[in-house]
């Protein structure tokens, strides 16, 4: 992606790393990090894309187009309906990046991408990657592989 | 791992009995790719989540398979629905969602599902055995089939449970599997007192506490008394499984997969030990209510599903008083238990006390609230976690006890002795 701004873009170090793709795919975003394990059915509102379980720290913040990186999911079964009708309504994140596995989640993004062929790539992070990848930060993920502040941006820049 | 296919599974794949079959059958292979299964095995039934109507996905599903004319190979139950068919005034929601809800219903019903609609298909009739694979979401479900019962299932969730039905096939992995169901984390239950060891609130503020602690571990339970009754073995699993992701817990004495301690760890070492004491448990109770005003208007009972055993105590408790008129009270239960309710005469009495049964569905997601200003209480962790962010209500947890006297007397008490004593 160019930008017409003229400038060369500041010097960020770019980690890569391989995780395990539940569901491989491509997507490229900024990093929106929970601290505590999500339950997407209850937690997250598909028409808004915005946390709502109360009990959560990062109740409001909206996961649309982020990569969603998390310890893991949560709770009910019904999380992967929630995250297939987030697509569907256009609000799903980016890419779901957890330390553990999660099926429900994987699952979601199957039927997701089966029926309205909007691939959500799902990796299972390396645990020691986890406290690397703090909001904001721009990742790429392709397949297994995760690119940390590949483009050269950062939130707060 | 490489997922190896039988003939029949790779001839489905390929599309040899329609597109339908060939789209639950790449759903079921693809989520057992992402967990590295290497097999797929057999199932005697299935308890499917997706039709509750969380959107057009849901929707768009349904139509797809069942539109490609797919239907279910083994006997399948349905969990609860967006609607109370037997009591529709009841509906308080968009019209529009309520159409789309029932078209949703019908065609779980159209692929040749029992049109059963709760969320505890164990107090069915016709229940899976110990060691036979099933493939059941909506998370309170596993959790009791796996630790009550001693059957098998993974955590499987909404898609899947329709393609697994449609497929006679799971994924053989996760709880499907013997090294799976070892517990790793031991739970002492020490120097709580009798009388709370002894009270059906006791057990929802446990499978609270159980959930944040061991995350989906499996853990196996020491310290409460032996034969630990269903309904409130029902009640730590359906707590455990909505603050955590517990699919399978062991209680020592109490559970078909734990006669011992050292059976329920496979005779290894656990990774992790906790002690829970009084102390804990008044904590964990404390995290299940939002709220400290007494202002009540609205009670919920029965999340999962009341069984007959707990109606009969509700109507133990409530003997031949009234509730409150600025209260409503809510029980949600399955068609099957209403009808033995029924039969024992109870349901009358529900009626003149104020009770207003719910079947089909449950009241902490679905529009039935009349009122959601002022305070809500509920003798359900599952309820007390969920309704809040579902329908914005602020939630005070109880005893079925606790609950009955606040109805009575239209603002919260409880009885904090037992707490205090605890």
């Amino acid at each position: 992606m160019t930008k017409g701004c003229g400038l060369v873009p500041e010097q960020v170090p770019t980690q890569v790393f391989e995780g395990r793709a539940m569901v491989a795919g491509e997507a490229a975003g900024q990093v929106l990090r929970l601290d505590e394990p999500l339950s997407f059915w209850g937690g997250l509102d598909p028409a808004t894309g915005r946390i709502i379980d109360r009990r959560h720290p990062q109740v409001g913040q909206s996961v649309t187009n982020q990569v969603l990186v998390m310890p893991s999911g949560r709770g009910s079964s019904s999380g992967s309906s929630t995250l297939c009708e987030a697509v569907r309504a256009g609000t799903g994140p980016a890419a779901i990046l957890m330390v553990e596995p999660d099926e429900i989640i994987a699952l979601g993004a199957v039927v997701a991408d089966e029926i309205y062929g909007r691939l959500i790539p799902v990796v299972v992070l390396p645990a020691d990657r986890f406290d690397d990848l703090s909001t904001g930060i721009r990742v790429e993920v392709s397949g297994a592989v995760c690119r940390v502040g590949a483009s050269g941006q950062t939130a707060s820049a | 791992m490489t997922l190896r296919l039988d003939e029949r599974d790779a001839a489905r794949l390929a599309g040899d009995e329609g597109p339908a079959v060939a789209l639950a059958m790449r759903v079921v292979t693809r989520v057992a790719e992402a967990m590295e299964a290497d097999r797929l095995l057999d199932i005697v039934g299935a308890h499917i989540d997706s039709c509750l109507f969380t959107g057009m996905a849901a929707l768009d599903f349904a139509d797809r398979l069942a539109g490609g004319g797919a239907r279910v190979s083994v006997p399948t139950t349905l969990n609860v629905s967006s609607l109370d068919l037997l009591h529709p005034e009841l509906s308080r929601g968009d019209p529009e969602e309520a159409r789309l809800s029932r078209l949703l219903m019908e065609r779980f019903e159209e692929m040749g599902c029992r049109p059963t609609w709760t969320c505890a298909p164990y107090q069915l009739e016709d229940r899976p055995a110990f060691g036979e694979h099933v493939a059941w979401a909506e998370s309170n479900a596993i959790v009791f089939a796996n630790s009550v019962l001693g059957a098998r299932t993974h955590r499987w969730g909404d898609f899947i449970d329709l393609c697994c039905a449609i497929t006679g096939r799971a994924p053989a992995a996760g709880l499907h599997l013997d090294a799976n169901r070892v517990a790793t984390v031991v739970v002492r239950v020490g120097e709580v007192s009798d009388d709370l060891l002894d009270r059906d609130v006791l057990y929802p503020v446990l499978g609270g506490l159980l959930g944040p602690l061991v995350g989906k571990a499996v853990p196996v339970i020491v310290g409460l008394p032996s034969g630990v009754s269903e309904d409130r073995l029902k009640a730590v699993g359906a707590a455990a499984a909505s603050t955590g992701s517990v699919g399978l817990f062991h209680v020592v004495g109490s559970t078909p997969e734990a006669p011992t301690l050292e059976a329920a760890l496979g005779g290894r070492p656990p990774v992790a030990e906790f002690q829970v004491g009084p102390a804990e448990l008044r904590v964990a109770r404390d995290r299940l209510s939002t709220t400290t005003d007494d202002h009540l208007r609205t009670v919920s009972l029965g999340t999962p599903h009341y069984s007959v055993g707990q109606f009969g105590r509700l109507v133990e408790v409530l003997g031949d008083r009234r509730i409150h008129d600025g209260v409503a009270v809510y029980a949600s239960t399955g068609r099957d238990v209403l009808h033995e309710v029924e039969l024992r005469g109870w349901a009358d009495r529900l009626v003149r006390a104020g009770v207003q049964v719910v079947v089909d569905t449950c009241t902490y997601f679905t529009s039935i609230i009349e009122d959601t200003s002022g305070t809500s209480m509920t003798d359900s962790a599952k309820w007390a976690y969920y309704a809040p962010g579902n329908l914005g209500v602020e939630v005070v947890f109880g005893s079925v006890e606790d609950c009955v006297e606040s109805a009575i007397a239209g603002r919260v008490v409880r009885d904090e002795g037992l707490w205090a004593r605890a």
